[in-house]
């Protein structure tokens, strides 16, 4: 039973002695292990400290970010055209919330949400980590806004707060131009981690303007900071650090023309846009139809964007810059240019006999009975095909594609909107590169008429009338700035040929021969406006159709006939203003003549041109709101059974109801 | 002299300064759960002041009994509590997780509680028995190795692992000091060492998340680790002179958890710094000297095991409390006795503190 290699008699005495020395131990280890915790507490509390006081403040101090207020877009007189107004809204904070059924339940009566709105909603919340709030309405009334904060007690983790949201009060009429503002993508967050880009109620530009400006409109965000529990329950507020509100931006547009260019494009598909010739600056850039931009800030539905998708009027397009169209003979101005700069003699005539024959096959005047003898006004003003085929046959094309590019047609110019195509002017290098082919004399024909190769955006359009009217390079400008360089100088041409080309485009509208008849101003205060029409196939009329007795489109579906194009200045002595308007399938330029003759008259006798609008718009079914609200209302029951009476306070169908999408019927071989 | 005489006999043997320094401690204690409240003395403060005072009369009256009575019913408690851990896995009821509880009726035994101080007094008394010759056979070693491994293995079975480490440090630290042979705890201790991955391994998941929590805290922040890190925070942000009475932000923003019970100290350092946390630590540190001094007066072998064990098996209590709420050991549910809000601990202290008064008593005696 011994233990042990030496067998030691223990006896009490030693025990005892014993038991005192390692009491002593173990009292001394007491006392180190105390010195131990003291100086690992010492550790924590002096050496640590900063660290941990630090991490102590993070957690008590939670900051939200307060999003800064957009700066305002206005327009060259500072009339607002997009400010900000207070809006509601409501979130969920994930942690906070209980019971996401009930809480779902009595939001969806509170808010009327749909059951797409809940959906969206599970899906975020399913999602969302932490505190970060799902956004369950945005924009809502304030008597909803108050009925959720009554409740808010018994709707934990529903947090309604108000704030700031982007208003356009010209709705649609700017919605190409300025664009619309929306929340933040994911992609958007993941690339610059931004906190700001999260927080509920910021919005981001997504289209136009608001995209391009956003740096400059975007502002600082304030700080909030309170003090919350671990639960993330607020104890109280700290010290807020106010937002800077973001940068104005004052636009060369004049919001009133603005306007009444969108109202007046009606019920087609259009854009128009009106040039100061002096400064370049853009006073009205509209294309029609249009999605309300104060109705896209949530987020665009399913709904609105099968809409607008499927409406063969592309109400999605900004057309003035993505639209390109043949600009037919609106570039005869500018080809009369390039042959008095080659030397032609502008009294030299040709006999026209309505067709021009090139080897074996012939070349038609719009005038199948010919213009007789033309001399160069004569040929701008009646638009004979038949003394530019010729001309220009002597002529070339490097010459004409040449003057084309040096009056803007062909050009990307600076401006802050998301794109531009930019079209194309052919040339004999151009279609080498292009088809490995030789230019031919049947390119140049078609060329010089604005057909065939030549395409051309109704921004460059724009440009080529306001280059003619000032003589000058100068360029198209959005954004009123004084650090601007100026204007480009004289165009490098002789002045005298340019007086020429003008005198040629006063008597398309005022001259006897004139195919614009129907766009002279006639006002009191003697301004005239000057111009040029265009009608540009969309489909070639082939032999068999002319054998048919079909000169014209007017009998063929609305996507095949042709368009209508416009391009002029006002006054004919001394220009102030440049305008061009193209009405996709208007069958006839004169169709953007009339558009064209009342934005010149709206900037000079502006009750005149909306008395006549007013009148136009009974004709069409309403204003613009009036008819997107039809034709929503008429999307929503497009699958109802016919209703035997119509009701008298419905507005009646003015556009028929989209059949297929065949989009943009114009080539784009550039971009 | 003259003075000593006016007062009563009974009432001079009460060691006076060492009940000023624990009222002292338990005193601050209730200040501490006051501001943990949030400024009041409801829930906490006024039930464990009152607790307080009930276990302090019960440490006093405890003092009364004789060395004679201690020795006596040292076994038969042990045996007695021994039962009574068995019919807790038998009948017991679960809470929190583990099954800890007797309900006899009137009051809800916690009895493992108790077998802290079981342990000591029973394995002293185990060695008071043995004869001085027989410390170095194997009888000095198997024995007591049963004692203590029979309620740990029950302890730890409902499971909780801080009362059974305490169960152990309590007997093993009486074996020590009674004479066994000192290779025997290097020679323990590296089988403990070699044995731990296998513990870990039999650990319940819970135990071996707080094992390796310990290890890296911020491994898993907002689990487990939480509880680490939020109490680092709240001693390391303290400083000094700590943030000021109702000045925590950890404990009353709900940072901190357990804020009135395990991690009370953490509270305490929030508002009053190093410097309230050296004034606890030196203070338990005054009453443990009084404990060993009481083991180096006591006169038999028996009294002098039994005060040195109950003042380690308080010294543990405090040590193993600290370490774990400054990150240097696991997350066990080991309270600090006196201040953290809960009767098990204080009535486990004060009763070591009665039984070393008892001690001090019968040795002044003689």
């Amino acid at each position: 039973m011994k233990f042990g290699r030496t067998t030691r008699i223990v006896t009490e005495q030693l025990q005892a002695f014993s038991f005192q020395r390692r009491a002593f131990v173990l009292g001394a280890a007491q006392a180190g292990f105390g010195g131990l915790l003291a100086t690992r507490m010492g550790w924590l509390a002096i050496a640590q400290n900063e660290r941990y006081s630090t991490l102590a403040e993070n957690n008590r101090v939670q900051m939200t970010l307060v999003p800064p207020r957009r700066g305002w877009i206005i327009d060259r007189a500072g009339k607002p055209i997009a400010i900000n107004r207070t809006v509601f809204r409501v979130d969920i904070i994930p942690d906070q919330l209980r019971n996401s059924a009930t809480t779902l339940a009595s939001l969806q009566q509170l808010l009327a949400l749909t059951a797409e709105d809940l959906d969206r909603i599970r899906e975020d919340l399913g999602k969302a980590r932490g505190y970060q709030p799902v956004a369950v309405a945005d924009n809502i009334p304030y008597e909803r806004f108050a009925a959720v904060s009554v409740r808010q007690s018994s709707l934990p983790g529903v947090a309604p707060s108000s704030g700031y949201g982007r208003f356009y009060p010209a709705g649609p009429a700017v919605a190409h131009l300025v664009g619309y503002v929306g929340p933040a993508s994911a992609a958007d967050y993941d690339r610059t981690r931004d906190p700001l880009l999260i927080t509920p109620g910021f919005k981001i530009g997504k289209e136009g303007l608001e995209r391009t400006m956003e740096p400059w409109l975007r502002g600082k965000p304030g700080a909030k900071r309170s003090e919350v529990t671990a639960r993330g329950k607020i104890v109280r507020e700290l010290t807020t650090r106010p937002e800077v509100v973001g940068n104005a931006l004052q636009l060369t547009i004049d919001a009133g023309l603005q306007s009444y260019a969108a109202r007046r494009l009606g019920i087609e598909s259009a854009s128009a846009v009106v040039i100061d010739t002096h400064t370049g600056g853009i006073l009205a850039m509209a294309s029609m139809p249009a999605y309300d931009p104060n109705g896209f800030s949530d987020g665009i539905s399913h709904r609105e964007w099968d809409m607008m998708s499927s409406n063969d009027h592309l109400p999605l397009t900004n057309k003035v810059m993505q639209g390109l169209y043949p600009p037919g003979s609106t570039v005869k101005p500018m080809v009369s240019l390039a042959l008095l700069e080659a030397g032609v003699d502008p009294n030299q005539t040709v006999v026209c006999t309505g067709r021009y024959r090139l080897g074996n096959s012939y070349f038609h005047c719009h005038r199948h009975s010919g213009h007789g003898s033309v001399d160069m006004a004569r040929a701008i003003a009646a638009s004979c095909d038949i003394y530019f085929y010729t001309m220009a046959r002597v002529v070339g094309i490097d010459r004409i594609a040449a003057t084309a590019r040096m009056l803007g047609m062909g050009e990307e110019f600076v401006l802050p909107m998301p794109s531009q195509r930019y079209g194309t002017v052919p040339d004999t290098d151009w279609k080498l590169r292009k088809y490995k082919q030789r230019w031919t004399t049947a390119d140049t024909l078609n060329s010089t008429i604005g057909q065939g190769y030549m395409l051309a955006n109704p921004l460059q359009l724009a440009v080529m009338a306001s280059r003619i009217a000032s003589g000058t390079s100068l360029a198209p400008r959005l954004i009123v700035n004084k650090r601007y360089p100026e204007q480009g100088g004289a165009l490098d041409v002789d002045p005298r040929n340019l007086e020429i080309v003008r005198a040629g485009m006063a008597g398309v509208v005022n001259g006897p021969w004139g195919t614009g008849g129907q766009a002279r101003l006639n006002l009191s205060t003697g301004e005239q406006l000057a111009g040029k029409t265009g009608t540009a196939q969309v489909r070639r009329i082939s032999m068999a159709m002319r054998r048919a007795g079909m000169t014209g489109t007017d009998g063929m579906p609305w996507k095949y006939r042709e368009h209508g194009l416009f391009i002029g200045f006002a006054p004919v002595v001394d220009p102030r203003y440049a305008v061009s308007v193209v009405v996709e399938h208007g069958l006839h330029g004169t169709a953007g003549a009339v558009v064209a003759r009342d934005l010149i008259t709206y900037l000079y006798d502006p009750k005149r041109a909306l008395d006549r609008l007013r009148t136009l718009e009974e004709g069409w079914g309403g204003t613009i709101e009036q008819r997107m609200a039809a034709d929503a209302w008429r999307w929503d029951h497009r699958n109802d059974p016919p209703v035997p009476v119509v009701k008298p306070a419905s507005p009646l169908p003015v556009v028929p109801s989209p059949p297929v999408n065949d989009g943009d019927d114009a080539q784009d071989d550039e971009r | 002299m003259s003075r000593d005489s006016l007062v009563p006999p009974p009432l001079r043997q009460i060691p006076w300064k060492m009940l000023a320094l624990v009222c002292a401690i338990a005193g601050f204690g209730l200040v501490v759960l006051y501001s943990a409240a949030g400024g009041s003395m409801t829930p906490w403060a006024q039930s464990q002041g009152t607790r307080f005072l009930a276990f302090l009369l019960l440490a006093i009256l405890l003092s009364r009994v004789g060395e004679e009575g201690v020795k006596q019913v040292a076994i038969p408690a042990y045996v007695i509590l021994l039962g009574m851990l068995v019919a807790v896995e038998l009948f017991g009821f679960v809470r929190g997780g583990s099954r800890r509880w007797l309900d006899l009726g009137i009051i809800r035994l916690q009895p493992s509680e108790l077998m802290k101080v079981a342990i000591v007094l029973a394995v002293a008394r185990f060695y008071d028995l043995l004869p001085a010759s027989a410390i170095r056979s194997w009888t000095a070693i198997w024995i007591p190795a049963v004692m203590i491994g029979l309620p740990a293995i029950l302890v730890m079975a409902q499971p909780d692992l801080g009362t059974a480490i305490m169960i152990c440090l309590g007997g093993v630290t009486v074996a020590f000091l009674a004479g066994i042979p000192l290779r025997l705890f290097v020679g323990a201790a590296l089988a403990l060492a070699a044995a731990l991955p296998l513990a870990l391994s039999m650990m319940h998941g819970y135990q071996r998340d707080r094992v390796e929590i310990f290890l890296n805290p911020e491994s898993d922040p907002l689990g487990t680790g939480y509880h680490i890190i939020q109490s680092k925070i709240a001693i390391g942000s303290g400083g000094v002179f700590g943030k000021g009475f109702l000045g925590g932000t950890q404990s009353h923003l709900d940072y901190l958890p357990e804020r009135h019970t395990d991690f009370v100290f953490a509270t305490m350092a929030e508002e009053w710094g190093l410097a309230g946390g050296i004034a606890i630590i030196g203070a338990y540190l005054l009453v443990l000297r009084w404990g060993m001094g009481v083991a180096g007066r006591a006169r038999s072998r028996f009294s002098r095991l039994t005060a040195a064990g109950l003042t380690t098996t308080i010294f543990f209590y405090v040590a193993i409390n600290l370490s774990m709420v400054m990150g240097l050991a696991p997350v066990v549910g080991i309270p600090l006795p006196l201040v953290s809000f809960g009767g098990s601990a204080m009535m486990t202290v004060l009763i070591c503190l009665g039984l070393l008064m008892a001690i001090d008593r019968s040795a002044r005696r003689n």
